[in-house]
């Protein structure tokens, strides 16, 4: 399991060494966002509205201005009028005027949670009573949380000038729906005329959060001369710098945010919601302030990722091969326009070779909390419809699930999903992996059923920054702006190593605030082992370049003929007698040589490629009471190459986890109020240790060609098959096809008394 | 309301704080000690970030008022290292990669401590049922029970030797 | 500001006194429903009373035949008693569902029924077994049937001043057996969707000649189902005892609609799991003879 054994052709590639920020992280002395504390620092605390919609008439503060030990308050009017602005925050997009709103609540609340007001006071204690003293005059508006209700021409508008975008002409009512898609191919009538099966359903899940374990908490301090600092757990310093200054409408340079260690993000810390806040609230106050939410904010007040209505029709021929598929996608995007189905659109079917295709798709806005990234952002919930029906439609024509995709998987050179072809691609790797694993034809015990499921991911490339140096020892840093969610400091750490032919614990990775480091993108995507890596490898080289050259100044050659390997220089002049010249010692004399010697690289590559999972499941029903075991589960997957092989399997292991969890418990509940039922771990049940078996991994390597080392993003991928696989286990084992998730218990008991 | 004046032993020390008599225990300790490794992921004692042995038993600090602590003996992940000689359940998480983003690993450690010193073999289900108190959102579970059998085993083979 | 105040009182009379002193008082046991609740704002108490300095309240003692398990007794520490664990495992086993490991490790039995959840797990188990709870306040000590303490979802039949001082049970009757069991959507960490206890007493034939049967989660407080019992009392379990217990536990059913199940399979499940539980405790009562 653990034996630190390096694939051929590589030092360090490929094995498992202890992450450098280990110690710190088992020891309690690592310093996470709700940890930090600036001297002098005030507690903030956000007033939040007990109503899904309503107009705000009036805030009156006054009382809780008086109470001792407030020091600050800040509302809607203290946030500059913004001009519409699309803003990008790596997995996800949006308007900038959005992003303040989801900071503070502007004329209307649209979702129970939503900020109205917050406060910095001496203490927290001080902070909530004065919270109790602002006077909110709110006027109830009905509310609208369900999909085909939000569509309806008489429901409740969340947004008055919302019309919708991509119908022609551009309607000229507004309505609940920001974002229509569409694409098609070929006539999806006739090709579903001529088939022999035809599977037809309607598939549902309610939104679901990420559910990281570590609330969002920052912060800020804002000088009167302008500048200010943020400390944060976030998975973009880069883009809480943005934001931050988008929403204040000042300098970038201005503000200088330090990413802390980050308790869990999945996608759902690449955005703000407090930071804007407690940099108002410390311009009031003259004081640093921090502001933490408890654990029922951050499931009624920051971004879920999308429920979803999906209709979807496909047909094969008798011998497996798919014809068409007709495909209808409305996705509850929460309370503000969002990245939802646009995703859903390139997510769904390209895996597949379709002949043909119709697919249309709305966003649906609800008084719900807007939608952020979570971890394959919108993939997994088409996927669970195309992966449900394409299992229907394998035991309907009496194919093998496996071998009906075998049939029609994608392969290297067909089409790309937004244009283009497809690369070194490892589906069929991947299928082929399962239908030989060991646990595709194990024998299965009673009421238990197996399910199988494909699925890709688009993954990202993208902007980095990587700095390295050498200190006078030789030893290594590098550093990058790249935020270490799950171990990345060791990858890139064996990168350098690998690179720079030294041993992996003589580099130390740090990473940097967003003044030291140039621009990168989030940590998100499955980008950060590919392009923060790249950039490292591309900055090693560098250094190498520069080591050559000072070593063909020491020994007064050409630098032709110096080589690096093994951690040295190595003269390759004859008359030199094959001097070499380690590191360290070039390091040594690095500042009588030319100066100290570090290198920057600046990295957009776009050359990553998508990844490809397929995971086997075997669950087993009681059938007296719809419980579901989990029994056996294997996550095959192409991850290029495996860089650091235990954070590989871990990614895999824990997206696969959390996507059992969407398909058996996970869901938003909100009472007939619109307030959300279910905001604590009590009642949002995400697995825990007693509910799962080991979770088997296979990685399938096929390297990426344009990495250095064969990367393609792992992170990802693995959280988008579980949602069908699961449904498709327990479908077999309880005997009933179940189309809706969660298949909690009592839903499961009620299809199995349904079929009778 | 009259603050309280707590003395307790925290990781082998004396230690004494004043808090308000509605405080939680985790607040006491993060807010009024700076010891910062025990983590609030819910404050409902849902997530078992917040794990310390309170007498020896597990606890989730949330759950405790900062008041209850007087005259009590409390260990906390900062203290499981012997000096600079890590735990074996620490060594073994960071061999088997058993964290990711490392919020929830304290209380993971501390658990696990409790479990091994009342069972040191425990099966795979009663290490299972035993940690369904820590939520983990990063690994899903696998590695973390491999690394509580991996300590159990070597802890084990100490005693054998010793 | 809306900080309490914290009492450790020393003896029954001194919290007696502090309760009676504050009406808002709050006793503080485990504090595992009390902290969540005073920190959610659901309650605010203007005095907190540690029971947990109070000699007695921690522990179980034989008394009598049976046994009186102190207030603040801890849930793991119910699996530590041998002859407690061997005479009521049901009761054992229920309050161990509670939570996790550091849950139990503070909540108490005392604590779960004066909650008053109707989900609560320990309170079906200990109305099976017969619990009696001893309720100490201003006007002196009176006993009272466990099923008979909660009066409503959160309410309780304490007067101001009083608190449950200590939970007794009998001794397990020969042929004697019990089992609790729930259903949750996960393994552990979850409230009961609907819980069931039962503690028979079966001859040496292995007929039936006691039962009672109580369940959770299926109405305003947790339930003693007479007939239930009944309906199994000199039978040997055959079939269609078990579907008349089964009728008169769906008959005792008035759930709600909410967030952790529907009316009908509520109800539907009350008899699966109640059926489920009969049986343990029957193997259990069959062991004992």
């Amino acid at each position: 399991m653990n034996a630190p054994e390096a694939k051929s052709g590589f030092r360090h590639v490929g094995t498992r060494p202890v992450r450098p920020d280990g110690i710190d992280k088992v020891t309690g002395k690592a310093i996470y966002s709700p940890d930090f504390v600036a001297p002098g620092m005030l507690q903030g605390a956000i007033l939040r509205s007990p109503h899904p919609h309503a107009r705000i008439r009036s805030i009156d503060t006054s009382k809780a201005e008086a109470l001792p030990g407030v020091k600050a308050i800040v509302t809607a009017d203290d946030f500059p009028t913004l001009k519409s602005l699309m803003v990008t925050m790596g997995e996800s997009a949006g308007n900038i005027i959005h992003v303040s709103r989801k900071c503070m609540a502007q004329g209307k609340v649209l979702y129970d949670g939503h900020a109205v007001a917050a406060v910095a006071a001496t203490s927290a204690v001080i902070a909530a009573e004065a919270l109790k003293l602002i006077e909110v005059d709110y006027e109830v508006l009905p509310h609208v949380i369900d999909i085909d209700e939000a569509m309806q021409p008489d429901a409740p508008l969340l947004h008055e000038d919302m019309v919708t975008e991509g119908v022609q002409p551009r309607p000229d009512k507004p309505s609940n729906i920001p974002t229509y898609v569409s694409k098609t191919k070929g006539d999806v009538a006739e090709a579903l005329g001529r088939a022999a099966a035809v599977v037809e359903g309607r598939y549902s899940m309610p939104m679901v959060h990420q559910g990281y374990i570590e609330p969002h908490a920052c912060v800020a301090s804002w000088n009167a001369d302008g500048q200010a600092n943020i400390w944060c757990s976030t998975q973009g310093a880069f883009v809480v710098r943005m934001l931050t200054a988008s929403v204040l409408g000042i300098s970038q340079a201005d503000i200088r945010v330090t990413p802390l260690e980050i308790g869990g993000g999945f996608g759902g810390k690449t955005t703000v919601y407090l930071e804007p806040v407690a940099m108002l609230l410390s311009r009031k106050s003259g004081r640093p302030v921090r502001l933490a939410m408890t654990r029922e904010e951050v499931f009624r007040a920051s971004g879920p990722a999308p429920g979803v209505q999906i209709d979807f029709k496909i047909g094969a021929t008798a011998d497996g091969y798919l014809l068409g598929a007709d495909l209808s996608m409305k996705y509850n995007v929460g309370a503000f326009p969002g990245n939802g189905v646009q995703v859903g659109l390139i997510t769904a079917l390209y895996h597949y070779r379709f002949e043909s295709f119709a697919m249309h798709g709305w966003n649906v806005v609800t008084n719900m909390p807007g939608i952020h990234a979570y971890r394959a952002p919108c993939a997994p919930q088409v996927n669970f419809a195309v992966e449900s029906a394409i299992d229907e439609l394998a035991y309907k024509l009496g194919i093998d699930p496996i071998e009906l995709r075998l049939k029609n998987a994608v392969v290297p050179g067909d089409p790309g999903f937004t244009g283009g072809t497809l690369g070194e691609i490892g589906f069929v790797e991947c299928l082929e992996a399962a239908k030989a694993h060991p646990h595709y034809s194990a024998p299965l015990g009673p009421n238990q059923g197996r399910g199988v499921a494909a699925s890709y991911w688009i993954n990202a490339g993208g902007p980095s920054v990587a700095a390295v140096s050498l200190a006078e020892d030789g030893s290594v840093l590098v550093t990058t702006g790249s935020p270490d969610i799950g171990g990345s400091r060791a990858s890139m750490a064996i990168m350098a190593a690998e690179t720079l032919c030294i041993p992996y614990e003589k580099v130390r990775v740090t990473i940097a605030d967003t003044s030291a480091i140039g621009f990168s993108m989030v940590t998100g995507g499955s980008r950060t082992t590919y392009a923060t890596g790249k950039a490292v490898i591309e900055a090693a080289e560098t250094i190498i370049s520069i080591m050559k050259a000072r070593a063909a100044g020491m020994w007064g050659v050409d630098v032709a003929d110096v080589a690096w390997g093994d951690g040295e220089a190595i003269c390759l002049d004859p008359a030199k007698d094959n001097q070499r010249l380690p590191i360290g010692k070039i390091a040594a004399r690095m500042n009588n040589t030319g100066g100290p010697i570090s290198a920057e690289a600046s990295v957009n590559p776009h050359d990553y490629l998508p990844a490809f999972g397929v995971h086997i499941c075997d669950s087993e029903v009681d059938p007296e009471t719809g419980q579901t075991t989990i029994v056996r589960y294997t996550a095959i997957q192409d991850v290029g190459r495996a860089i650091h092989a235990d954070y590989c399997e871990g990614q895999i292991q824990g997206g696969a986890v959390q996507g059992i969890g969407w398909a058996l418990n996970e869901a938003f509940i909100h009472d007939k109020a619109g307030r959300l039922d279910n905001p604590g771990f009590l009642d949002y049940r995400v697995p825990v240790c007693s509910d799962l078996p080991m979770i088997d991994t296979v990685m399938v390597e096929k390297p990426n060609p344009a990495h250095p080392f064969g990367v393609k993003g792992v992170g990802e991928v693995p959280i988008v098959p579980p949602l069908a696989t699961v449904a498709n286990a327990v479908s077999r084992a309880a005997g009933v096809r179940i189309r809706d998730l969660p298949l909690s218990p009592d839903r499961v008991y009620s299809a199995i008394k349904s079929k009778g | 309301m009259t603050k309280q004046f707590v003395t307790t032993t925290v990781n082998g020390d004396t230690a004494e704080f004043i808090c308000e008599p509605g405080e939680s225990l985790l607040d006491a300790l993060r807010g009024r000690l700076q010891l910062t490794g025990s983590k609030e992921g819910c404050g409902s004692g849902d997530c078992g970030a917040c794990t310390i042995l309170l007498d020896g038993e597990m606890v989730c600090s949330c759950l405790v008022f900062a008041a209850e602590a007087e005259g009590r003996v409390i260990e906390t992940v900062e203290g499981m290292a012997d000096g600079s000689v890590l735990h074996p359940v620490q060594r073994k998480f960071l061999e088997h990669a058993a964290l990711q983003c490392g919020f929830c690993t304290p209380g993971f450690l501390v658990a696990t401590k409790a479990l091994l010193d009342h069972n040191p073999d425990p099966s795979e289900h009663e290490i299972r049922y035993w940690l369904a108190g820590n939520l983990c959102r990063c690994t899903g579970y696998d590695k973390i029970v491999r690394a509580v059998q991996d300590t159990a085993r070597e802890m084990r083979n100490e005693r054998k030797t010793a | 500001m809306p900080q309490p105040g914290y009492h450790a009182p020393e003896t029954v009379q001194q919290a007696i006194a502090l309760l009676s002193k504050e009406p808002g008082a709050r006793v503080l046991a485990g504090g595992t429903d009390l902290i969540v609740q005073m920190r959610s704002g659901r309650i605010a108490s203007p005095l907190i009373v540690d029971l947990k300095r109070i000699s007695g309240m921690i522990g179980i003692r034989a008394s009598g035949d049976g046994f009186a398990i102190g207030a603040a007794t801890p849930c793991t520490a119910l699996k530590k008693d041998a002859a407690f664990a061997a005479a009521w495992p049901g009761v054992v086993e229920a309050a161990n569902l509670i939570g996790s490991v550091q849950v139990r490790n503070r909540a108490t039995m005392a604590g779960n029924l004066c909650n008053a959840s109707p989900a609560a797990d320990s309170v079906p188990a200990l109305i099976a077994a017969g619990a009696t709870c001893l309720i100490a306040g201003p006007s002196g000590e009176r006993e009272l049937p466990v099923e008979q303490l909660a009066t409503g979802p959160g309410r309780t039949g304490l007067a101001t001043g009083e608190f449950v001082v200590e939970l007794r049970l009998p001794a397990r009757p020969k042929g004697g057996g019990d089992a609790y069991l729930r259903l949750i959507p996960r393994t552990e960490m979850d409230i009961a969707v609907v819980g069931a206890g039962a503690a028979l007493v079966i001859d040496a034939a292995g007929t039936c000649t006691a039962a009672r049967i109580s369940i959770g989660a299926v109405a305003p407080t947790a339930l003693l189902v007479a007939d239930a019992g009944a309906a199994l009392v000199g039978s040997k379990f055959d079939d269609a005892a078990l579907g008349r217990m089964g009728e008169a536990v769906r008959a005792a059913c008035s759930p709600i609609d909410d967030k952790r199940g529907t009316i009908s399979y509520r109800t539907d499940m009350a008899a699966v799991i109640a059926r489920r539980a009969v049986a343990i405790a029957r193997q259990r009562a069959g062991e004992a003879n």
